[in-house]
């Protein structure tokens, strides 16, 4: 009743090729954005800080993690791999470039991060599948012995675990968790909505040609080489800029022991169980994998009063971890974000049923 | 001369190391020759297979009545597997099988964690991890008794897993199954019966290779880690290669310590952490399947 395209004309071509052709598209997005926003005022520091900021931080690199496995196809296990050049090169150019924006540096550090993944992406030009993968976890190893083993990187810390600088933009220094949020706001928002205008434009489709058959695509007159590649340097680019974040966001230091494969894995869940080739399952799914943990450990202490030992939670919560991956694959391979899809579709018809 | 044996060693180190990888990678080579699957949870059932064993020791049995019982948990947990996981996926592409054992691999591991607590475990077989003598006196190379008892049975388990696949009924049918279940179905093998002794075979070999890295590193979580390692060893050799297993352990084995020992310290050491990886790679830029795997053919 509510949710009809019924009355909106589309009269130029600008109309035409909207992301968010419907009116209520529209508005719901900007309610959402400015609620984003304004929650700041409401939410305290606890939820600011170790909920959403991270959720922001790894929907970016789960969004860097879709375009490479959702949108073009390649399994790849290196994501942390990628966030650890980031965050490595964010301290670098901050430390030895005076006075550069943080927004600068990070931009920087997403290139930087984008050379090592089209380096890392070579081998998909050859391989595919699985053997991609291992490919991939050879990245993931490498990068981060590297970064431990070479003192350049860590400026000669003897300790081996750095504090990270202050974000500092235009004079003004944005230490509270308030104003960290903000900066990840703006920065994920913007990323996001190019990512989505890249999945629907030709760079996007490419990137699914090459998908769902590189052989028919090639055949078609699409280089795979500039195709592949080109998906390994944006999506190692959202996740240096995501590991840029993380790293001076979040956990406040950088150290390559942040960035293992555990970190890895838990991206390749975010993106399975959110939706692979969806911008919207990146966020669903990073939500899922964060608050699981805290749902399951709020619901534990209800249910059982006293506390229950954490490693018997993680044993639980590793299970469900698992029951759900393999219950998604089965019944909604498509993710989360399907489910989503599913219910705007009802709403569209709502009251009717068809 | 004393640099040439103690190059030796360090080979020897490495080739035992390297069947050790073999026996994890048995495992994979097993099913994914069977089923076409890549079980990325075999680690998970390793460490799963040897801490069943080890805690039942614990609750008063002895050595040889544990054995059987480890292996019928085994032979449930593939049961399990094949009934919970892959009969729904049945016609689902790889990449989504291999993200279901995935999933599989993070639910074996709770469940073990569930099952058996987290602590360390040490898992005596009565062969000392300590240098054989006669050796150490004749040539001052230190070999374990340990990694030279892994790799005869490593070597046994091997050649009988080969014989099984090319010269039985049984294995016939199995490879069968791989190439194309609808095909094999049409004719009569009973691919449930089939998958199920698949996997029961798997986790005895699970079984096997836990008990021997247990017995070299105590049964910890890290042993999960272990299957990750055995991946190089499997690309080089080829999924579906038997004996490619066993040559690529070698190689890999051998590579990693020599390389380690020899060029580490240059960087401060850990080269062997991504050193086989690369390795890989490196392999497949030039043979996609592996030195033994069957030529990868695909069609539009």
């Amino acid at each position: 009743m509510f949710y009809r395209e019924a009355g909106q004309f589309r009269t130029s071509y600008a109309q035409d090729s909207q992301i968010f052709p419907l009116r209520q598209d529209r508005i719901g997005i900007a309610i959402i954005l400015m609620a984003a926003v304004l929650l700041p005022f409401v939410a305290n520091a606890y939820w600011l800080s170790a909920i959403l900021i991270p959720w922001l931080v790894l929907s970016l690199v789960a969004l860097g993690q879709n375009i490479l496995m959702g949108y073009a196809g390649q399994l790849s296990l290196g994501s942390a791999g990628f966030m650890a050049v980031g965050a490595f090169a964010c301290y670098n150019f901050i430390l030895r470039v005076e006075g550069i924006p943080f927004v600068v540096a990070v931009a920087l550090s997403g290139v930087c991060a984008a050379l090592v993944g089209i380096v890392f992406g070579l081998p998909s030009l050859r391989i595919r599948g699985l053997y991609l993968a291992v490919a991939t976890l050879a990245s993931q190893f490498f990068i981060v012995w590297a970064l431990d083993k070479f003192p350049w990187f860590k400026n000669y810390d003897p300790a081996g675990v750095i504090t990270a600088q202050p974000i500092v933009m235009f004079g003004h220094n944005f230490a509270s968790p308030r104003e960290k949020y903000w900066v990840v706001l703006v920065i994920v928002a913007a990323l996001a909505l190019l990512a989505k205008n890249m999945a629907r434009g030709s760079v996007g489709r490419g990137w699914m040609a090459v998908r769902d058959m590189d052989v028919a695509a090639e055949a078609m007159g699409l280089s795979l080489l500039r195709t592949k590649l080109q998906a390994f340097a944006i999506s190692s680019f959202y996740c240096g800029v995501g590991g840029a974040l993380f790293a001076f966001a979040y956990l406040q230091t950088v150290e390559p022991s942040a960035f293992t494969i555990e970190l890895s894995f838990r991206i390749l869940f975010m993106v399975i169980i959110g939706g692979l080739g969806t911008i919207m399952g990146s966020f669903l799914g990073a939500a899922f994998i964060l608050l699981m943990p805290i749902f399951l450990n709020v619901s534990f202490h209800g249910v059982f009063g006293q506390s229950v030992d954490a490693s018997v939670i993680s044993a639980v919560e590793q299970v469900i971890f698992g029951v759900m991956i393999i219950a998604f694959l089965i019944y909604e391979p498509l993710g989360l974000a399907r489910l989503w899809q599913l219910t705007k579709e009802r709403l569209r018809l709502w009251p009717f049923s068809h | 001369m004393q640099n040439f044996w103690f190059f030796i060693e360090v080979l020897v180190g490495g080739l035992l190391s390297g069947i050790m990888y073999s026996l994890v990678a048995l495992g994979f080579v097993l099913i994914y020759k069977a089923s076409s699957v890549f079980n990325f949870a075999q680690g998970a059932m390793v460490f799963f297979a040897v801490l069943t064993f080890v805690g039942v020791m614990e609750l008063g049995l002895p050595f040889w009545a544990a054995l059987p019982v480890a292996i019928g948990v085994m032979v449930l947990v593939g049961m399990a597997t094949e009934r919970f996981v892959l009969r729904p996926l049945v016609s689902q592409s790889e990449d989504t099988l291999l993200m279901a054992t995935i999933g599989l691999s993070f639910v074996i591991e709770g469940v073990a964690q569930l099952a058996w607590g987290v602590d360390v475990r040490n898992l005596n077989l009565g062969i000392q991890d300590e240098p054989i003598n006669w050796v150490m006196d004749k040539t001052g190379m230190l070999i374990s008794q340990l990694d030279i008892t892994a790799g005869i049975v490593a070597s046994i388990m091997v050649a009988s897993l080969a014989l099984l696949f090319s010269r039985t009924k049984v294995g016939r049918g199995l490879r069968a199954v791989a190439d194309d279940h609808a095909a094999a179905l049409s004719i009569g093998i009973p691919l449930k019966h089939i998958w199920m002794l698949v996997w029961a075979t798997a986790g005895v070999v699970a079984l096997v290779a836990g008990m021997l890295w247990g017995a070299r590193s105590g049964v910890q979580f890290a042993l999960v880690w272990v299957a990750l390692k055995a991946l190089p060893v499997l690309i080089i050799g080829g999924f579906t290669s038997v004996p490619g297993v066993i040559v690529a352990g070698l190689l890999v084995g051998a590579s990693e310590k020599v390389v380690e020992v020899y060029v580490g310290p240059k960087f401060g050491g850990g080269v062997e952490v991504w050193f086989p990886y690369v390795l890989a790679v490196l392999f497949l830029l030039v043979r996609p399947e592996g030195l033994f795997g069957e030529k990868i053919i695909r069609r539009v």
